[in-house]
């Protein structure tokens, strides 16, 4: 599904330069759930924004999903990103002043869906959260464990392969962070790709595999089957 | 999805009111003071005559003395009543007439109607209705054995036809002009050329002529001549044939651009014959421009309306740059939404075009106001003093740019501001958001 083979990347200012990433290897193959750990500042959310194609490696080749990265323009990657990335952030990221059936809207949107497949898509979203209630209420409106799951309703609508979540359950407490931990999990379990980055250690305990980055440079933590999984299967 | 970047400039518009107000009224006064001028501009350089103007020319000759009071090198804007009679009888045009304004009394013999003074008198020759596409709603213009002739008969227009008779079904009727009787044998409907391209020695935008009659038939029976008198040489009578005065007009219709250099070139050998035979003392030295070159020429358009126009496109430049300010600050706000728009899909293309509709919409709403704006404009325009005051009116075309002009405007002024918008970093706004 996402494999990057010596991905480096370089952050250069006028009086220095910043190696985020170190030539990184790594494969992440159908069903997996990665969870990537680190320190602060030790390139977790680079590797991130690059495997979800919001930056662009410095050198290295990114396959995701068989489809070479580096040779795409603009355009492609923004198709190719709406069509198989799904993001989960810390911080949600819901436009504010849209109801939460026009913020699950947007890549529907981008996608080229007509009205009736879009409202199709989004109703079976929100109803996947829980919050098919809720479907003219805006973020504002919501607890944060809600604007969570609206978050992940969103991510989800398009049905993409790949789910990359930064710190999702950061800003919630444990309850909720429980509860969003559950639906990432079966999400999963339903054959999503789920990458998620954490300093969380008992986020990256239920993980089948942990990357651990430090100072740019990543080791391949290969564990077994997440305790999560094992239950599943 | 345009449809849908309208959805979300509505929103976006929405949101802070001020701002937004405070873009369309930049761009409603800089369109409003631009459609005001641009439209006086576009009615005083108008073409008078679109379907012809390149086939009428107005013919310039130079019978100047070689050193005395007038030493310019450009040849007369008039002519001589002799040049004028020889062109006109050699008829080597399609079409030719002479021309002057003139000044007249009207007697229309009614007790309730006391005898007025006619400023509006055109002395001219048979082809003149059918060169300038005259518009008769009853009878016709004289023929040429009427000019030889000097036949008393003349062509009314309609508002001095209803003045004198009540109605314009007035053929046969006998007008009194000084102290002669004219039948009269033509009404022409209202017709005001703008400008009043051929004869730009009387009001250039002023009102249409009211009563034509006969070149010789005026001479005859003394009309006052109108318009400007040039003389280069001692005389006795400015009016008299032969006399070295500058003072009728005279045009030329001729079909194709052969024939307008075959005529150029017949008034060469008509001034080398004249210097010939000593009535010229210079080389031959003629124009021949058609209707634009003409007016371009004598530039009919006041300086003071090109003025004020390069004013308020400068104004108007202002209120873009101001535009181009306000949209950068509204949009770069917006860089967390728009950061969460790219990493849901939206290639930069997709942001970009999203914001430039926004910037439309400024643009057609500010032309809306604008257009309010331009019509209060030309309505002051209107109660101004000059000449041309009331033909400051808005046509479809002048509309239409007003709209074209605003949206185009604002659509530039966005170009800047959401081309920094698209190249927002997502991953940073993510991050940051």
């Amino acid at each position: 599904m996402l494999q990057m083979t010596q991905v480096s990347k370089v952050f250069r200012t006028e009086v220095v330069e910043t190696h985020a990433l170190r030539a990184l290897d790594l494969e992440v193959t159908e069903g997996e759930f990665v969870a990537v750990t680190g320190p602060s500042g030790s390139g977790k959310t680079t590797f991130l924004n690059i495997a979800g194609l919001l930056e662009e490696a410095t050198s290295g080749e990114y396959k995701l999903d068989g489809v070479d990265i580096t040779k795409l323009g603009d355009r492609d990657r923004s198709r190719l990103r709406n069509e198989k990335i799904g993001f989960v952030f810390q911080s949600f990221n819901l436009i504010p002043d849209l109801d939460l059936f026009d913020n699950i809207d947007v890549p529907l949107r981008y996608r080229g869906f007509s009205r009736a497949e879009r409202k199709k898509r989004i109703e079976e979203a929100l109803e996947r959260v829980g919050l098919a209630s809720r479907l003219r209420h805006y973020p504002a409106e919501l607890s944060g464990g809600q604007q969570q799951r609206v978050a992940i309703a969103r991510a989800i609508a398009g049905g993409p392969k790949l789910l990359l979540a930064d710190e999702p359950t950061g800003n919630l407490d444990s309850q909720m962070a429980r509860e969003i931990m559950r639906l990432l999990e079966e999400l999963n379990a339903q054959g999503t790709v789920l990458v998620i980055v954490t300093h969380d250690p008992e986020i990256a305990a239920r993980a089948q595999r942990n990357v651990h980055i430090v100072d740019g440079v990543a080791t391949d933590l290969e564990r077994g089957p997440s305790l999560v999984k094992k239950a599943h299967a | 999805m345009i449809g849908y970047y309208l959805a979300l400039a509505g929103r976006s518009l929405r949101r802070n009111v001020v701002l937004t107000i405070l873009m369309i009224v930049a761009i409603a006064f800089g369109v409003g003071a631009s459609m005001t001028t641009l439209t006086v501009l576009h009615v005083l350089s108008a073409d008078p005559i679109p379907q012809k103007s390149d086939r009428l020319y107005y013919v310039q000759l130079d019978p100047k003395k070689l050193r005395g009071v007038d030493e310019s090198p450009e040849p007369n804007r008039q002519m001589t009543l002799l040049d004028a009679q020889n062109l006109l009888k050699a008829k080597k045009a399609d079409r030719q007439a002479l021309m002057t304004g003139g000044n007249a009394g009207i007697d229309a013999q009614r007790p309730d109607l006391p005898p007025f003074p006619l400023d509006d008198v055109r002395q001219t020759t048979a082809d003149f209705f059918s060169m300038f596409d005259v518009p008769f709603i009853a009878g016709t213009g004289w023929t040429a054995a009427d000019d030889d002739n000097a036949a008393r008969v003349c062509v009314l227009g309609k508002a001095l036809a209803e003045k004198v008779y009540g109605s314009t079904n007035v053929i046969g009727k006998t007008l009194r002009v000084e102290k002669d009787d004219l039948r009269v044998i033509g009404v022409i409907d209202d017709w005001r050329p703008v400008p009043h391209f051929y004869d730009l020695n009387t009001d250039t935008y002023g009102k249409g002529d009211q009563l034509f009659l006969p070149f010789s038939t005026s001479l005859q029976i003394n009309v006052g001549h109108s318009g400007s008198t040039n003389c280069w040489d001692e005389h006795t009578d400015a009016f008299a044939v032969g006399a070295p005065c500058e003072w009728v007009q005279f045009w030329v219709e001729l079909d194709s651009k052969d024939k307008a250099a075959a005529y150029k070139d017949y008034l060469i050998a008509y001034s080398q014959e004249q210097k010939r035979a000593g009535t010229y003392e210079r080389d031959p030295n003629v124009r021949l421009p058609d209707v634009m070159q003409w007016l371009a020429y004598n530039e009919v358009v006041p300086d003071d309306a090109r003025l004020q126009t390069w004013i308020a496109l400068g104004f108007l430049l202002v209120c873009l740059v101001n535009t181009v300010g306000l949209l950068l600050t509204k949009f770069l706000r917006r860089s967390a939404d728009i950061g969460v728009r790219r990493a849901l899909g939206a290639s930069k293309r997709a942001i970009f075009l999203q914001l430039l509709v926004e910037a439309g919409v400024v643009g057609l709403v500010g032309g809306v106001l604008g257009l309010g704006l331009a019509w209060l404009g030309l309505w002051a325009v209107r109660h101004q003093p000059a000449t041309y005051a009331d033909l400051a009116h808005l046509d479809m075309p002048m509309l239409l740019s007003t709209f074209a002009l605003a949206i185009l405007a604002t659509v530039l002024a966005g170009l800047l501001p959401a081309w920094r918008g698209c190249q927002v970093a997502p991953a940073a706004q993510l991050r940051s958001h």
